[in-house]
């Protein structure tokens, strides 16, 4: 269990030092491409689900991955489509 | 061994992908990098985790992606932020529901704790961000809920939560488990009601990292070592976005939060009608055309008139009778963190153009012309100079310094969050009436007159 803890605490240092040096123009992609990370609980609820014994648990299972499949799809979509706006000077 | 190579290079990515964002020229890259870890994580957890189920599982992929897609692809720009919002709620609903279903009973402390703490947070996010949503899109009114008892109410969801999830702790009943959950989605509106509509960005930030924390906690329920990695990321980027933002709106956290409940109401302005200077489209081609420098303040109006084109097209022709023309850029422009900056990227307007608030203040009173376009709060001297404004403490960029200011609006209404602005009734100030894209286009014609 302490070495779960180990990699939260390590974690949370490289992500504050990773998102500290964000460009503020992109702010709104990087809350949205956080939110598409996120969505990584994908992983979570096909596990969960794949592993069911009970009725409830497949269903709240396969609830889970569902939402969490619309979280990823579309968040890593819409980040994109900000992305691809931010072009410089062509000169 | 090779399912925990596949989650460690999917957690490489997502650093990658969060890093690539440090610079716009590697942003794009890095989110496809992303997605492609994201992709590797789910095959591997597919392949090696769904013993049952699978077709169901992939039934589930299909339509999540069968939603998903479509409404990331039509989403117009402007409504990014209640899409954003509603992303976030649905991820912190399949983090509640994940921990629901794999609640049983024993286990170690630890794991008790993490799940109870998946579900609680889960379900804040998730109600939170539907009522986030709910504002945005303008269902609802954006101005800050406060329900009659609202602190009480408020303390009172908490402390039920708190005990609830003690007795879940203690008893492992999954009934308690379950009025845990219907407690959090409680705390969840709660929270935000009172949240008035121009600090629903921080709103959103925060969420954000409710929704990364929960899925960390996710992952200590399930021992998965990606969970907790890119939850923590997640929550991480989400806690320090809400610190930028604060420090943008120059007030503490706690006060934008719970800032309604102890707001007294603003102070009436004195009834007299006071005037303001109106002029023509001529009046202000000819104030743009032989200045040397000037600086746009878009704000939100700007992109509801969609005239971010029409603005990119005059500031061409003005720079091309060789004035100096930038943008400043609010930290809070828009309805989240760097909004405006995307907004006008989909209008093409080069990024170096985008100036922020401390290389703009400090060239103001050399700058000839301000145009303030679609924004309000981010130029209103109260926010400065008057202790009881609500807004007072936030940044604004001083156009009241410039030489001369023109506003375009659409009318007097107050802002987004409904405060008046003294910079009307300046007497440096020109104002200029109408839609945006429409007083925009005209301006570019009688520029090109002149």
């Amino acid at each position: 269990m302490i070495d779960l803890l180990t990699i939260f605490v390590l974690a949370a240092f490289v992500g504050f030092e990773v998102v500290s040096k964000v460009s503020t123009i992109l702010h709104t992609p990087l809350m949205s491409g956080a939110n598409a990370i996120h969505g990584v609980i994908l992983v979570g609820a096909i596990l969960i689900t794949g592993a069911a014994e009970s009725g409830v648990q497949v269903v709240l299972g396969l609830l889970a991955v569902f939402l969490a499949t619309v979280n990823v799809v579309g968040g890593f979509v819409v980040t994109d489509r900000m992305l691809e706006m931010f072009k410089g000077h062509k000169r | 061994m090779s399912v925990q190579l596949a989650y460690l290079v999917a957690a490489l990515c997502f650093l990658l992908a969060l890093k690539g964002l440090s610079t716009p020229r590697f942003a794009r890259a890095g989110n496809l990098l992303g997605a492609a870890g994201m992709a590797l994580a789910v095959v591997t957890a597919f392949l090696h985790g769904a013993v049952h189920n699978g077709l169901w599982i992939l039934l589930a992929i299909v339509l999540g992606t069968v939603v998903g897609v479509p409404a990331a692809r039509s989403v117009k720009m402007t409504a990014i932020p209640q899409m954003v919002a509603l992303f976030n709620g649905v991820g912190g609903a399949a983090a509640a529901l994940v921990a629901l279903a794999e609640f049983h009973d024993g286990g170690e402390l630890l794991f008790r704790v993490a799940t109870v703490l998946t579900v609680l947070i889960g379900a804040v996010s998730f109600s939170g961000s539907l009522v986030t949503f709910a504002k945005l899109q303008e269902i609802m009114t954006t101005r800050p809920v406060v329900l009659p008892a609202g602190r009480v109410l408020s303390i009172g969801i908490v402390v039920v939560s708190l005990g609830l999830a003690v007795a879940v702790l203690a008893t492992s009943s999954t009934a308690l488990l379950v009025a845990l959950t219907v407690a959090g989605l409680l705390l969840g509106i709660a929270f935000v009601l009172p949240v008035g509509g121009a600090d629903v960005p921080i709103a959103i930030s925060l969420l954000n990292a409710f929704t990364g924390l929960a899925v960390a906690a996710s992952g200590y329920v399930l021992a998965n070592t990606l969970l907790i990695v890119a939850g923590t990321l997640v929550g991480a980027s989400g806690t320090l976005l809400t610190r930028m933002m604060a420090q943008a709106m120059g007030r503490p956290l706690a006060n934008i939060l719970f800032g309604a409940f102890t707001a007294t109401v603003a102070q009436a302005h004195s009834e007299e009608q006071r005037t303001v200077r109106s002029g023509t489209v001529e009046d202000v081609a000819i104030l743009l055309g032989y200045a040397h420098s000037i600086v746009i303040v878009p704000g939100y109006g700007l992109a509801v008139a969609q005239a971010q084109h029409a603005a990119r097209e005059l500031v061409s022709l003005l720079e091309g009778r060789g004035i100096t023309v930038s943008y400043g850029i609010h930290p809070v422009a828009g309805r989240m963190p760097g909004h405006m900056n995307v907004l006008l990227a989909e209008a093409d307007v080069p990024y170096e153009q985008l100036k922020e608030l401390d290389d703009v203040n400090p060239g103001m009173t050399s700058m000839d012309v301000a145009l303030v376009v679609g924004a309000n709060d981010v130029v209103n001297p109260g926010a400065r100079d008057e202790p009881a404004s609500p807004i007072y403490g936030m940044p604004i960029f001083d156009v009241d310094r410039a030489r001369a200011v023109v506003f375009m609006k659409r009318s007097m209404r107050p802002g987004f969050a409904g405060i008046d602005n003294e910079l009307l009734y300046n007497t440096k100030t020109t104002m200029l009436f109408g839609d945006a894209k429409d007083s925009l286009t005209k301006l570019l014609a009688a520029v090109k007159q002149l």
